[in-house]
């Protein structure tokens, strides 16, 4: 087993209430799907769309990160895969792809992989 | 416990029509665009949250106090720049009772005050129908259009219309002024069109009509909580909808399909919803108000007790259609009670009922109408007359659905099916 962690990318305002609800009812589906079979090392969290860069010597500090919508990070979660092309099949449930949006596979770097 | 069963049906949709109506008592009715910005951004982060972490136990108190705390900086962004688009809130310090506006009582009441507010008599009631679901419902200009199936740019039109005529007015209307008494047909009116589109409407879904049935059924009964609202019509409004409601599983099939009266199966009746209609109807009859809405429900009721169509009390239901006809005159009632007459007595009996109707121009572009004469033309035997009635109704169909069953009548016709 390795770990693997999804960053889910791309954001789309919603049209309506009910399609919200659908949105968390899907979410809360796949993550169950996942845990079910115990791949869910951590179900992460969601992330403020804007934040801070501190960067440099200068430890300068300025907004961001400007991304485009389609490229910003929404949320991360830790999966525990065999392999990447297991963590591939796996994110491919994902309902942020239903939306036009991504997921981010990286494999966690350690002294075995 | 899996954290979405907190989740219950269509909380987003009410939540949001409960949200919009207490930030509009704070901010006031010319600020709704700004109520509905936050509300939609308290929901969003929900969603977000809530993806992630599981939904919490408690997930309108959750939305209550997110949109408190939103509301409050709202106010405080718009105490520092006098420049903030709010007129009424900016003049006035944050409301030291900022919680009790929060109170469950309150904020049901806001909801009534927004509910009698959006149906202003200089609005019309397909405007009014388009605003109750939009801000109390949480529908999209688009789910209002699907359901309806009308075109988009005339729902937001309605919508547009509505929403200018409500923030002209500042505030929404005060439960206790005299306005509210006299809207509350308006109101009554609103919820039956909204019910009707859900239980007559063109939308072949099953889904969307039951979404809309719901709907009305929720705004009545929060009408009901309102002491002045509690009249019999309003009880009797309520009956009506439970007790048909509570067939409408047997009417359609779960892709839609309409399945005539002769082939519903009982047995999928919610008899809850008919209880509860049944005791509605018992609460409106202690009412010397008497509407059409409580002769409606009776009808409903004399269906709803029938164990058959041949069970069915259909001397009852035709004298019930005679007082209707006398408060409310129209071509639909009339061939509804003809319809009535044609099962008591005999299908001859009913084509009779029904070409004696007149002003019987409005029926002719009503599909039921010529299904209608097709169904008591081909039980008296006249076959090419059946099947002439059943082509006029096919041409007039309004889904796929429809069309399909008055293709498979006109085959009956012939003696296949």
């Amino acid at each position: 087993m390795s770990q693997f962690v999804y960053f889910y990318r791309g954001w789309t305002r919603p049209e309506s209430p009910a399609e919200m609800q659908q949105q968390v009812q899907k979410w809360s589906a796949w993550f169950k799907t996942l845990a079910d079979a115990g791949h869910l090392a951590d179900r992460g969290f969601p992330l403020e769309r804007g934040g801070k860069v501190v960067a440099g010597k200068t430890k300068s500090v300025t907004d961001g990160p400007f991304a485009e919508a389609k490229d910003i990070v929404g949320g991360y979660s830790i999966v525990d895969a065999k392999d990447i092309a297991h963590a591939i099949e796996l994110a491919k449930g994902c309902p942020n792809l239903e939306r036009g949006g991504a997921v981010e596979v990286r494999p966690l770097l350690t002294m075995t992989s | 416990m899996d954290p979405v069963d907190a989740l219950v049906d269509d909380l987003f949709r009410r939540e949001s029509g409960r949200l919009v109506s207490i930030l509009v008592r704070i901010f006031g009715a010319n600020n709704l665009a700004l109520a509905e910005d936050v509300v939609q951004d308290v929901l969003c982060r929900a969603l977000e949250v809530w993806k992630f972490r599981g939904v919490p136990d408690n997930p309108s108190a959750w939305l209550v106090t997110a949109a408190k705390n939103r509301a409050i900086d709202a106010m405080r962004r718009a105490k520092k720049a006098k420049t903030y688009a709010l007129g009424v809130a900016a003049e006035s310090e944050i409301p030291p009772d900022v919680e009790e506006l929060f109170h469950p009582a309150a904020i049901r009441d806001d909801q009534l005050r927004m509910m009698y507010s959006c149906c202003h008599p200089k609005l019309n009631e397909d405007v009014q129908v388009a605003l109750i679901l939009n801000i109390l419902c949480g529908f999209s200009a688009l789910e209002i259009a699907s359901a309806f199936l009308i075109g988009i740019a005339s729902v937001e039109k309605r919508l547009a219309r509505g929403k200018k005529m409500l923030a002209a007015s500042r505030q929404l209307l005060d439960l206790k002024s005299d306005d509210v008494g006299a809207r509350l047909p308006a109101v009554q009116r609103a919820l039956y069109l909204l019910f009707n589109e859900g239980y007559h409407g063109a939308n072949a879904t099953a889904a969307v009509r039951g979404d809309l049935c719901r709907e009305a059924i929720h705004l009545v009964s929060l009408l009901l909580e309102h002491p002045r609202a509690r009249k019999g019509p309003t009880y009797g409004l309520a009956a009506l909808m439970c007790l048909h409601a509570a067939r409408l599983p047997a009417r359609m099939d779960g892709s839609g399909r309409f399945i005539p009266m002769e082939l519903q199966n009982r047995a999928t009746w919610d008899m809850e919803l008919v209880a509860r209609g049944f005791v509605f109807l018992e609460q409106s009859a202690r009412s010397w108000e008497l509407a059409d809405y409580q002769i409606e429900a009776a009808i409903a009721a004399a269906h709803a007790s029938a164990q058959s169509v041949e069970g069915t009390d259909w001397d009852t239901i035709v004298t019930l259609y005679d007082s209707l006809l006398a408060v409310r005159p129209s071509a639909i009632v009339a061939l509804n009670r003809a319809i009535a007459v044609g099962q008591k007595a005999g299908p001859e009996r009913g084509l009779e009922e029904i070409l004696s109707i007149s002003d019987s121009d409005i029926l002719q572009i009503y599909p039921f109408y010529w299904a209608t004469l097709g169904e008591f033309a081909l039980r008296s035997g006249k076959r090419g007359e059946a099947k002439h009635s059943f082509r006029k109704a096919r041409e007039l169909a309004r889904n796929p659905f429809e069309r399909d069953h008055y293709a498979a009548r006109i085959a009956a016709c012939s003696g296949v099916g």
